[in-house]
C-alpha cells in the first residue's frame, strides 16, 4: 500500500473506534461486576456477569414498562403509516384546493419543538382527565411522527412513475387496486425507512412521559433508565445494563434495515 | 426529529425538490419568453379530476394535527398571556395577564443570557457536525470497500443509540470517580485529573453535551453526504484533476456546488434539531450547575415545571418557537433563490 492508503485505513479505523467506543463502553460496563465497575482506573479485562442485568430488570415494573414501551411505540408507528399513506398518496397525486397549504403545514409540523409545549400538554391532559393515559402518549407520539412520515411517503409515491399506475388502471384495475398491487409493493423501502425513524422517535421520547405520566404504571423505559441515577449516587453497573437492553432493539432494526432504508432513500432521492 | 435524533434522515434528500414552493405565493420571477416554469412536474402529471376524495384521504392527517398539535401550540400563546403560577395552577384559575409575561422576559438579563448561549451552543455544534460530518463523507468515499463498510458500521451504531442510554454512557465515560475521560487524561501525564468533576461549570457540560451531540449527529450526515457523492459522476472529478485542481479546489468547484442542496437541507435540519434538543441537555445536568447549562428549551422546561412560572415557561417557548420561525423563513428563501438560480 502507498502511505497516502496506509494513513487514509489508518484514519478511518481510528474514527471507527472512536465512535463505536461508547456503544462498545456501555456494553461492556453491563457485564461488569459491581467491584470493577467502582475500580478507580477502568477494567477493560473482567469476567462477565449477568448481576446487572438481574439489578436492572428486577425492579418493580419492569415489564410493564417493556409492554408500555413496545405498546406506544408499535401503535404511534402503525397508526402513523396508516394516516400517512391516505395523505401523502393525496399529495403526490391529485391537484385540490389547499394542496400547498397543506405541503406548508406539514413542512412546519415536522419542526415543532414538542418539548416547549409540554407545559400545555399537560394542561389539556388534566382537564380532560388524560393524565398517565396510554392512549394520550400514543397519540402523541403519532403526530409527533406523522409529517416526516408523510414527507417522505409522498416523495416515494411521487418517484413511482404515474404511468405504472395507468397502464394497471388500463388492465382493468379501479384506482384503489392500482394503488395496492403497484404502488405499495413499490413502497416497501420507505415504509421501513419511515417506521425506523418513527420508532425511534417513539421509543425514545422523554420530556413528554416525563410530565405527562407520573404514575409508574403508565410510564415507559426512558425513565426506568434514569432510575438507577438517584441523589444518593449512581448505580452504573445497572444503568449501564438498562441502556444496553434499551439500545439493543433499536441496533438490531438499525443494522437490519439501514441498508435497504437508505438504498431506499437513495434511490427515490435520485429518480427525481 | 430531536435530534439528533431522532432524525428525519430521508427529508434532507427529499427537500429539495419541493423547494419552497409551497412558501411562494407566486412561482418565482422568469425571464419573459423563458418556458413556462411546471412547479411541481411530478405531482401535476398525475393530476386527476378529484372531487371529494383527497379531502377524504387527507382529513385524518389534518384532523389529528389540528387536534394533537395546533390545539396545544393555541393553549401555549394564550397561556403565555395569563398569569399561572403554583397557586393558579392548583386553582385551575389563569387570569389574564396581557403582556407581562413577554415584558418580563425581555426585561430579565438571564433570558438573554439563555438566548445568547443557545445561540452559541446551536451555531458550534452544527458547525462541527457539518465540517466533521462532510469530512467523514468524503473520506468514506475514497476508502476500500472493506475499510468503508467498517467506517459506516460503526457510524451506523452510533446514529443507533438511543439518545437518553447514550446520555447516560457520557455521563459514566465523564464521571468524576470512575470515569474513563479521567483516567484517559491521568495516563496521558495529565495532572488534576483525579477526581476531575467534568460537570463543574455550565460551559464544561455543554461542551460533553456537545462532544455528545456531535458524535450523534455526525453519522448522518457523513452517512448522507457519501450517498450523495455516489451521485456525482467520477467523470466530473476527473475533469477537474485534468485541469489541474487540486483537492480544495476540486470540492469547493465540482463537489460542492452539486451537493448544494444536501448542504443547505441539512445543515438547516441541524440547525432545528440542535436548538431544540431537549433530552441531551436536561438529562446530562438537568441545566445545571446553578441552572449555568440552560438552554432555550430547558430553561422553559426548568421555570414551568421546578420553578412553577407556568405562563412564563410558556411565554419562553412562544418565543423560541419565534426564533425557529425565524430561522426557518431564512432557510425558505435560501431554497427559493437558489431555485431561481437553476
Amino acid at each position: 500500500m502507498r502511505p497516502a492508503a496506509v494513513v487514509k485505513n489508518l484514519g478511518a479505523l481510528a474514527l471507527a473506534g472512536l465512535f463505536l467506543f461508547p456503544v462498545y463502553w456501555m456494553f461492556s460496563s453491563a457485564f461488569k461486576p459491581s467491584g470493577e465497575i467502582l475500580a478507580k482506573d477502568p477494567v477493560f479485562f473482567f469476567t462477565p456477569t449477568l448481576e446487572n442485568f438481574t439489578k436492572a430488570t428486577g425492579v418493580e415494573f419492569f415489564w410493564t414498562y417493556v409492554g408500555n414501551s413496545l405498546l406506544v411505540t408499535v401503535g404511534a408507528v402503525l397508526l402513523a403509516l396508516l394516516v400517512a399513506l391516505a395523505a401523502s398518496f393525496a399529495i403526490a397525486r391529485m391537484r385540490f384546493a389547499g394542496r400547498k397549504g397543506l405541503v406548508l403545514g406539514v413542512m412546519m409540523a415536522q419542526m415543532a419543538p414538542w418539548e416547549v409545549m409540554v407545559i400545555a400538554m399537560y394542561m389539556i391532559a388534566r382537564d380532560a382527565e388524560m393524565l398517565n393515559s396510554l392512549g394520550l402518549l400514543t397519540a402523541i407520539y403519532f403526530v409527533m411522527v406523522l409529517p416526516f412520515t408523510i414527507w417522505t411517503l409522498r416523495g416515494f409515491i411521487a418517484a413511482v412513475p404515474v404511468t405504472l399506475e395507468e397502464a394497471a388502471q388500463i388492465d382493468g384495475c379501479t384506482r384503489g387496486q392500482a394503488f395496492r398491487k403497484v404502488i405499495f409493493p413499490l413502497l416497501a423501502p420507505g415504509l421501513m425507512s419511515t417506521s425506523l425513524f418513527g420508532f425511534i422517535t417513539a421509543w425514545n421520547e422523554f420530556a413528554m412521559v416525563l410530565i405527562l405520566n407520573k404514575d409508574k404504571a403508565a410510564q415507559t423505559l426512558p425513565l426506568w433508565l434514569t432510575q438507577f441515577q438517584t441523589a444518593f449516587g449512581n448505580d452504573w453497573g445497572a444503568t449501564m445494563a438498562a441502556s444496553s437492553l434499551f439500545a439493543v432493539p433499536v441496533l438490531v432494526i438499525f443494522v437490519f434495515l439501514q441498508r435497504k432504508a437508505v438504498g431506499g432513500m437513495t434511490a427515490g432521492a435520485v429518480k427525481g | 426529529m430531536t435530534v439528533h435524533s431522532q432524525g428525519a434522515a430521508t427529508a434532507p434528500q427529499d427537500a429539495p425538490r419541493e423547494p419552497g414552493g409551497p412558501k411562494a405565493p407566486q412561482p418565482p420571477q422568469r425571464p419573459a419568453g423563458a418556458p413556462e416554469a411546471a412547479p411541481a412536474p411530478r405531482g401535476r402529471r398525475g393530476a386527476l379530476p378529484s372531487g371529494w376524495l383527497p379531502y377524504l384521504l387527507v382529513a385524518p392527517a389534518v384532523l389529528s394535527m389540528a387536534a394533537l398539535l395546533l390545539y396545544p401550540l393555541a393553549k401555549n400563546v394564550i397561556l403565555s398571556f395569563q398569569k399561572v403560577d403554583k397557586i393558579e395552577f392548583i386553582q385551575r384559575r389563569a387570569p389574564f395577564h396581557g403582556v407581562e409575561n413577554y415584558t418580563q422576559l425581555l426585561g430579565d438579563a438571564q433570558f438573554w443570557t439563555v438566548v445568547l448561549r443557545s445561540f452559541l451552543f446551536t451555531a458550534a455544534n452544527v458547525a462541527l457536525i457539518m465540517v466533521v460530518g462532510s469530512l467523514i463523507g468524503l473520506l468514506l468515499n475514497r476508502l476500500g470497500t472493506w475499510m468503508r463498510l467498517v467506517l459506516s458500521m460503526a457510524l451506523v451504531m452510533a446514529w443507533a443509540m438511543p439518545i437518553v442510554a447514550s446520555v447516560t454512557v457520557f455521563q459514566w465515560l465523564f464521571d468524576e470517580q470512575f470515569g474513563v475521560m479521567n483516567w484517559l487524561m491521568r495516563t496521558l501525564g495529565f495532572s488534576g485529573y483525579e477526581q476531575h468533576n467534568w460537570f463543574e461549570t455550565g460551559l464544561s457540560t455543554l461542551v460533553i453535551v456537545t462532544v455528545l451531540v456531535v458524535w450523534g449527529s455526525v453519522p448522518f450526515v457523513a452517512l448522507n453526504m457519501y450517498a450523495g457523492l455516489t451521485t456525482v459522476g467520477g467523470e466530473l472529478y476527473e475533469a477537474a484533476r485534468m485541469d489541474g485542481a487540486n483537492g480544495w479546489q476540486t470540492f469547493w468547484q465540482v463537489v460542492f456546488p452539486n451537493l448544494k442542496p444536501f448542504f443547505l437541507v441539512t445543515t438547516f435540519l441541524e440547525v432545528i434539531w440542535v436548538f431544540k434538543a431537549f433530552t441531551q441537555v436536561y438529562a446530562m445536568n438537568r441545566g445545571g450547575p446553578d441552572r449555568a447549562s440552560e438552554t432555550l428549551p430547558v430553561f422553559a422546561f426548568v421555570e414551568g415545571q421546578s420553578q412553577g412560572h407556568y405562563a412564563l415557561a410558556a411565554a419562553i417557548s412562544v418565543l423560541t418557537i419565534v426564533m425557529l420561525v425565524v430561522v426557518m423563513s431564512f432557510y425558505f428563501r435560501l431554497i427559493l433563490k437558489q431555485e431561481e438560480e437553476q
